[in-house]
């Protein structure tokens, strides 16, 4: 609580002079608002419901994307993990492709899937598996044989052994991969919305801007700084929720 | 700790004719180009006897653990082959259990005691009401019912060693592949589980391959002692243990035989 007071100084001051500044008419700039213009513009958005929505679109493509990414990734990275032939064969062609940005591929997926949730999706996905599949290789291969040998002898199949071993041994680290990728399919769900794909946040912020409404779009902004705050304290209380679930009726 | 009468175990041993176990002029190297390759164990020929309990000496990195492992299946010799009842052994089977030397490794850390000792039963595809039974009478069999929720990490050595030992026994093996169980445990601890996988491979006609470096250990436990040379290493002898069951801590370390036999491997390993 004392270290959320602290914290909150700098900003609370940032804010004050602001206000002040742009009341006495220091700040003219068409580019600024007024934090009280802002918060105004916000509670309206949040009102009547339009940023609710957009947050809605962004979260929904975002999560689908992740979840493609996660599975995609995790399983490929397991595989990949367990098989060090089959690592190398694979790495070169994960070191060509990773480097390429996401954004790069929006014409080719607009091509193929038009406007909409596929499009954004499979671009955050593009974005997300890396680092997952990435942590997931080198989590793999830093479980414990003694862990597999067990699995070997108890001739567990590769979904049991996958389900039973490799993803509780492995997991802390996964999760790290998985907090990164979530970090990332945001920042991407909102950049392909900005380029050209009209919904969720980034488009409002967009129609904000060309509206020139600096208070909505500043709003906005706010926003998103606010959502991807409480997603990271989300994100990072998972990791332990989830040894606890991995662990029930054990 | 008192030992139960056992006529399971002893000298009827020679009954069984087809081996459970046996190695077949089997060598092993490590390494795959030839600067490195090293062999490790060479031209070994063993049978373990059904119902047997077999314990292997030799010096330390002589190839012990590397042995136990060919027998599991884990590895595969270089040349020669290994059966498991006439069959040969191409892999790791639910029908041999190995308990691994560093049990802290063995154990799934996210996993309660009880957790850990189903996964055999869950590797099999048994329903968890099936399971429960199966589990409790374990962990009262290997004295480890308080620990039952507890995690690995919160155990000592010797539960960890007995909740390895209770999951071995989960998969209802034909055999156990036991590597050092009792090497980094106390005196006291150790005794106390000698006497209880005595006790166990009596009343289930388990056949064991136990290994270790503890000389009086192996005659203390075992029908047979076979004695690994050093590096390369070959079975150097093989003692047939004459000493009668149920064996006692006190007077089975104290019976004059058991004294010619120790004094017997001290010297063959002294030379190598
Ligand atoms: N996977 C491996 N790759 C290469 N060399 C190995 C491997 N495993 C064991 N060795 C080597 O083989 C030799 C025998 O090892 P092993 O663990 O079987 O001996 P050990 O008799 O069990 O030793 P200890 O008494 O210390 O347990 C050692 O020199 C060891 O370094
Ligand atoms: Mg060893």
């Amino acid at each position: 609580m004392k270290r959320i007071l602290i914290g909150s100084i700098l900003p609370a001051l940032f804010i004050a002079s602001w206000e002040i500044s742009s009341r006495t008419g220091l700040l003219t700039l068409e580019s600024l608002s007024r934090p009280s213009d802002i918060l105004r513009a916000g509670i309206a958005g949040l009102a009547d419901g339009s940023i609710l929505v957009a947050t809605g679109q962004t979260f929904e493509t975002a999560l689908f994307g992740l979840a493609v990414a996660a599975v995609a990734g995790i399983i490929a990275g397991a595989v990949l993990g367990l098989s060090p032939v089959l690592e190398r064969v694979v790495d070169p062609t994960i070191e060509a492709l990773r480097p390429i940005p996401a954004v790069a591929f929006i014409p080719l997926a607009l091509m193929m899937f038009g406007f909409g949730i596929s499009m954004e999706a499979t671009i955050v996905a593009y974005a997300c598996v890396w680092p997952i599949l990435i942590v997931t290789i080198s989590a793999v291969k830093a479980i414990e044989p003694r862990l597999l040998e067990v699995a070997d002898t108890l001739e567990m199949n590769f979904v049991e052994r996958l389900r039973k071993i490799i993803l509780p041994a492995a997991f802390v680290r996964i999760n790290v991969g998985l907090r990164v990728a979530t970090g990332i399919a945001l920042v991407v769900a909102v950049t392909v919305e900005i380029v050209l794909n009209p919904r969720g946040l980034g488009y409002s912020l967009m129609l904000a801007q060309q509206s020139l409404r600096v208070d909505i779009m500043y709003a906005q902004l706010l926003w998103l700084c606010v959502i991807g705050y409480v997603l990271n304290a989300l994100l990072r209380n998972i990791g332990p929720a989830s040894i606890v679930l991995s662990r029930a009726g054990r | 700790m008192q030992v139960k009468a056992k006529q399971t175990v002893g000298g009827g041993k020679a009954a069984a004719t087809t081996p459970g176990m046996s190695m077949y002029q089997v060598s092993l190297s490590y390494g795959a180009s030839s600067p490195e390759r090293r062999l490790i164990l060479e031209n070994i020929t063993l049978d373990v006897r059904e119902g047997e309990f077999l314990c292997i000496v030799g010096p330390s990195g002589s190839g012990k653990t590397t042995l136990l492992r060919m027998l599991s299946g884990l590895v595969k010799p270089t040349t020669g082959e290994v059966r498991f009842r006439g069959q040969v052994v191409s892999g790791p089977s639910r029908e041999r259990a190995i308990i691994f030397q560093d049990y802290s490794k063995a154990l799934l850390p996210w996993r309660t005691v009880a957790g850990n000792i189903a996964l055999s039963l869950e590797a099999e595809g048994m329903r968890p009401a099936d399971q429960q039974p199966i589990v409790a009478a374990l962990l009262s069999k290997m004295g480890i019912v308080r620990a039952a929720n507890q995690f690995p990490g919160q155990l000592s050595g010797g539960m960890q060693q007995r909740v390895q030992i209770a999951r071995c026994l989960a998969q209802r093996p034909k055999i156990l592949l036991m590597d050092e169980p009792f090497g980094a445990l106390d005196a006291m601890t150790r005794q106390a589980l000698q006497d209880e996988i005595l006790i166990l491979s009596g009343e289930q006609r388990m056949t064991v391959v136990f290994i270790t470096h503890d000389l009086e250990e192996a005659i203390y436990l075992g029908d047979r002692v076979v004695v690994l040379g050093d590096t390369p290493a070959r079975i150097i002898e093989t003692i047939d243990v004459d000493l009668p069951r149920p064996r006692d801590q006190l007077t089975t370390r104290e019976d004059p035989r058991f004294l010619a036999h120790r004094h017997r491997l001290f010297g063959l390993l002294r030379r190598h």
